[in-house]
């Protein structure tokens, strides 16, 4: 079973690093769309450092959205997620080999990216730390939460559009102590429950969301 | 959805005519709701009119509040049946997921845009309210946050419900999104108790009882009890002309075809 899913794991790698449109566009526009904020709201530092964990999520809550629509839309469309569905594997972990594939190709750049971004922020330097983490921790929620969205909107008339709407209210509680965390960490009153509060839900979405996800796939392909 | 789905009671649905089972057949609950609609008009009408007429009138402005207290009656019911009927659509969409039944399709298709219209009136009448009394249409706490976002799920599931050219497939759909977020429903409840909040605690379903006076307890239950028969009226309503549209649809079909 645990070959089954390295093989899905690396075929979908190898496909997205062979035409790395997709996911390079989410990360190209995670960057892009953080210099835009400066050009924005003018470059003063210390307005850029106020706002700069707040932009730096947000802005990945967009990214990592505008890539999920991907996420199943491709091997559903050329039948290959029939097949999956009809292998001897458990549908759940196939979503959850799914989302951590997409993990390594978008959320993982973007984690590594953040504290770039954060210097071009003026980010303060007590914050670089839980940034990274709190990202390490919230990107993985965002493309498990997702996956729910992008397994119920196949199939769907204006499904880009439609994703945004399931999806984003579902992130709000990561962006929240996502920032929050950060926040905490600059002003020096403790991440620790921000950072334990977003474990807790990626754990919480580890567990429940690759069952919501099957489910939404098994109707779609019934 | 095929005729024999949603006309004449089949073999096992007949053999199984115990309890709930017999309601839950679509032509039997149109008899029902035929029956039942007039009646929960009337009841409705009933208790929002005695509802907004105590609470308008005979109950005695707060302390602090004054007049604007009076926004609550509307403000406190409408809240609590856009939780409820979130729960309604919940729990039916469990029933569909579980049985394929397709009634629980048509109550939560019926119910999402009431509910969406009952966390509207209580989004805007909370706003309207706290201008005076906080000095502001809005803050970002957490009860209101999380009330918006339930805003948001309701859109959400009925633009999901729609988006399908199959209406099962968007049924289906809707039932996943509704059980998914029902993680937001204790999240709305207990938000006041978890965070520090600009709104205020529970007063009324609370561990030892309500903190608030009888005189204002009644209309609150008063305005409630209209809410839900309205909602129930509205659910009638709006399931039969959905069963009705559907009969239509598949004679249509039927006639077209060659």
């Amino acid at each position: 079973m645990l070959a089954g899913l390295a093989a899905i794991l690396k075929r979908d790698v190898r496909l997205a690093l062979r035409q790395s449109a997709d996911n390079g566009m989410a990360v190209g526009f995670f960057v892009l769309t953080v210099i835009l904020f400066p050009l924005g709201v003018g470059p003063e530092p210390a307005v850029l450092a106020r706002i700069a964990p707040g932009i730096l999520w947000v802005t990945a809550l967009l990214a990592s959205m505008l890539s999920l629509e991907r996420l199943f839309a491709a091997d559903y469309e050329d039948g290959s997620l029939d097949l999956m569905a009809l292998a001897p594997l458990p549908l759940p972990l196939l979503v959850l080999t799914k989302c951590l594939a997409h993990w390594l190709l978008t959320g993982l750049p973007m984690v590594v990216l953040a504290p770039l971004l954060g210097v071009l922020l003026s980010l303060d330097p007590a914050g670089y730390g839980t940034l990274v983490l709190a990202m390490a921790l919230g990107t993985p929620v965002l493309a498990l939460v997702g996956a729910i969205g992008a397994a119920l909107t196949l199939g769907a008339r204006r499904g880009g559009v439609l994703l945004s709407l399931l999806v984003l209210p579902l992130y709000i509680p990561v962006l929240i102590f996502g920032v929050a965390a950060i926040d905490a960490a600059i002003y020096g009153t403790g991440a620790r429950p921000h950072l334990l509060l977003l474990g807790g839900a990626l754990l919480a979405a580890l567990a429940l969301c690759p069952l919501a996800s099957a489910a939404a796939l098994r109707q779609a392909l019934e | 959805m095929t005729a024999s789905r949603l006309g004449r009671p089949t073999m096992s649905q007949r053999r199984s005519g115990s309890s709930l089972h017999r309601f839950a057949n679509p032509s039997r609950f149109l008899r029902l709701g035929r029956r039942l609609a007039p009646w929960f008009a009337v009841l409705a009408t009933a208790f929002i009119g005695a509802g907004l007429y105590v609470g308008l009138f005979v109950a005695p402005p707060d302390y602090q509040q004054g007049e604007s207290v009076r926004i609550m009656y509307v403000h406190v019911p409408a809240a609590w049946m856009a939780l409820f009927v979130y729960t309604c659509i919940a729990a039916s969409s469990v029933v569909s997921l579980v049985w394929r039944h397709p009634l629980a399709d048509l109550i939560a298709k019926a119910s999402a845009p009431v509910g969406a219209g009952f966390t509207a009136i209580a989004l805007v009448s909370g706003s309207l309210w706290g201008q005076p009394m906080w000095g502001t249409w809005w803050v970002w706490d957490a009860r209101l946050t999380s009330v918006l976002i339930l805003f948001f799920l309701y859109l959400g599931h009925i633009a999901l419900m729609n988006a399908f050219d199959d209406p099962t497939r968007g049924a289906r759909a809707a039932a996943i999104l509704a059980v998914v977020g029902f993680i937001n429903i204790p999240i709305i409840k207990f938000s006041v108790d978890w965070w520090h909040t600009l709104h205020q605690p529970a007063s009324v379903f609370r561990l030892g009882g309500p903190t608030i006076d009888i005189s204002m307890l009644v209309p609150l239950f008063l305005m409630a009890l209209g809410f839900t028969f309205y909602y129930l009226l509205l659910l009638m309503l709006r399931v039969r002309s959905e069963i009705v549209a559907r009969k239509i649809r598949t004679a249509q079909l039927l006639q077209s075809a060659p």
